[in-house]
């Protein structure tokens, strides 16, 4: 299976694309911003069909769109980047555009087609060179504002009081979300971003509840999925992205349903008495 | 010295005073109760010493100067308390989290600030709790775990907003006794505000009363009386002993339970719609 050049670079850009999902999605699954970063996929499409039809390259269209809509997300304030609705119209909105734009570069279906559930059989080698420079901008970038943004997603409130300037660690996060969803377009496409940025953070923080341990476990998910969703493709012929949402969704409902150990201590009122009895 | 020092000070919030002209002064090591109806500005006048509200007029001096926000000498605990339906970060990051959590870069912590997570868990009674995760601990206990952090870091000055609400009256005893241990140890200030007095009645060196943006600070005999609160209250309030506890009444109905049963629906509501944005 390694044999073959475009196995070999679908594994690594795979992979580049799955651990940034996977790191960053656990803060927006902690934060429930899910939505925000299915949105951010969708405003992306646009950007990347704009692109085309002036001549560049999709993922700086991608780029360059979900960037501006995530930090215009972060700005319009803590309560409306949560908000359903208003995602829900622009996200509408975005894709019109994306027609419009197809509209006028008719030549374009089987590049919808990728963009729509990607195509990381098609990834080359200059793709992957973008994809490590864009992750390790990611990356260095949620690296700068982790301390605050995990104060900030835990505790709002006692965060703004401590002088966490909150709108700011909103936006520059969701500018982060926007340039993951950007890279894990090239891998699994715009439709199914969810499976590598929701579905290994979300069944990582049910199984680990230390925020190191949860953000590697993540991580770890997240390629695992992508790795084995590429070589489950290469055998069964089945698109690759199907293979890795199947997986996505396999190991998150796994954990979901699995029985939860029951935890030492947790005892009703008896425990509650002997350990607060004051003097 | 005094620590929070407010000189015809004037906070309002939109178009709406919830503080006009009030000048009062808390002292070091004083154990302040802050009552008072809702909406009398008793989260506000938090805010405003925290830095994050400023003063419409008047001077409002806390350590001696104007209050700044991330005062690292202060201590919070706040009333809205967001707690994300499927939060399964465990205890201890969570208070680790609070750790100079306004600076940039990768949170690690320093074995010092370990050891001292750990030895403000077992002051509140909550070494277990440093595993748990959030979303599995009670009321009591996620209140035991903000307790906790808003005793890290040595503050001089405690602001606790309703650190009571949601526990049941034997476990607000050990809560308001353990903090004033505390407190009286290292010579700390201490504001609580409560919905009844007699959460506090024991622990109280004096009580700050707000309403009707008005503020009285005294004793409990000086202000706890019918004329001073019936100012505060806007309405004809009587105040009755009995059984050692004190009762507010206005036309024979509890004000103050009223208000609690009030809050306490107001705060399901808050989290209900936490809830639908998951």
């Amino acid at each position: 299976m390694l044999d073959y050049d475009f196995m070999r670079n679908a594994f690594a850009a795979a992979g580049i694309a799955a651990v940034v999902s996977g790191l960053v999605g656990y803060f927006l699954v902690l934060r429930a911003q899910t939505f925000a970063g299915h949105a951010l996929g969708h405003i992306g499409f646009a950007g990347a069909t704009g692109a085309v039809l002036v001549g560049m390259a999709p993922i700086w269209g991608l780029v360059g769109f979900t960037v501006l809509a995530g930090v215009g997300m972060g700005l319009l304030g803590e309560r409306i980047s949560g908000r359903d609705v208003a995602v829900g119209v622009v996200l509408a909105l975005a894709l019109g555009f994306g027609i419009l734009f197809l509209h006028y570069y008719t030549a374009f279906a089987t590049q919808v087609t990728t963009l729509l559930f990607g195509n990381v059989l098609a990834v080359d080698r200059s793709m992957i060179a973008t994809l490590v420079e864009l992750g390790a901008v990611t990356l260095a970038g949620l690296a700068a504002i982790m301390r605050p943004l995990i104060f900030a997603s835990l505790q709002p409130e006692l965060a703004e009081a401590k002088g966490v300037p909150l709108r700011f660690v909103s936006t520059a996060f969701l500018a982060i979300v926007a340039l993951a969803v950007a890279q894990s377009v090239e891998i699994v496409g715009i439709l199914l971003v969810f499976s590598l940025m929701v579905g290994p953070p979300a069944a990582a923080q049910r199984l680990a509840s230390g925020l190191w341990s949860a953000m590697a476990l993540s991580a770890g998910l997240a390629l695992a999925e992508a790795w084995l969703g590429i070589a489950v493709a290469y055998y069964t012929d089945w698109p690759v992205s199907f293979c890795i949402a199947a997986l996505s969704a396999a190991g998150y409902f796994a954990v979901h349903f699995m029985p939860r150990r029951s935890r030492p201590g947790a005892g009703g009122l008896a425990e509650e008495e002997r350990t607060v009895s004051p003097s | 010295m005094n620590v929070i020092e407010l000189d015809r000070v004037t906070i309002a919030i939109g178009a709406r005073n919830v503080l006009a002209e009030a000048s009062f002064a808390i002292q070091r090591g004083e154990f302040i109760g802050v009552l008072g109806p809702n909406g009398a500005g008793k989260t506000t006048l938090m805010r405003a010493i925290l830095g994050l509200i400023p003063p419409n007029a008047g001077a409002l001096r806390v350590f001696g100067r104007p209050p700044r926000r991330g005062d690292a000498a202060i201590g919070y605990l706040p009333q809205v308390r967001t707690v994300l339906p499927d939060m399964r970060v465990c205890g201890f990051d969570f208070i680790a989290s609070s750790v100079n959590g306004d600076r940039w870069g990768v949170p690690w912590i320093t074995r010092a600030d370990r050891k001292m997570i750990d030895a403000m868990l077992a002051a509140v009674g909550g070494r277990d709790l440093a595993k748990r995760p959030l979303a599995e601990m009670s009321g009591g206990e996620r209140q035991r775990l903000l307790l906790a952090q808003a005793l890290f870091g040595e503050p001089r000055l405690l602001l606790l907003d309703e650190p009571l609400i949601g526990l049941d009256y034997r476990y607000q005893e050990a809560v308001i006794d353990l903090v004033r241990r505390f407190a009286r140890e290292r010579g700390i200030t201490v504001l609580v505000s409560a919905h009844e007095i007699n959460q506090l009645i024991g622990a109280l060196d004096r009580v700050l009363y707000l309403g009707n943006v008005h503020a009285a600070l005294g004793t409990v005999a000086e202000v706890v009386t019918a004329p001073v609160l019936s100012r505060l209250y806007g309405a004809d309030i009587n105040v009755v002993h009995a059984n050692g506890q004190i009762f507010v009444l206005s036309r024979g109905r509890n004000v103050e339970h009223a208000d609690h049963l009030h809050d306490e629906d107001h705060d399901h509501n808050h989290r209900h719609e936490r809830h639908r944005h998951a």
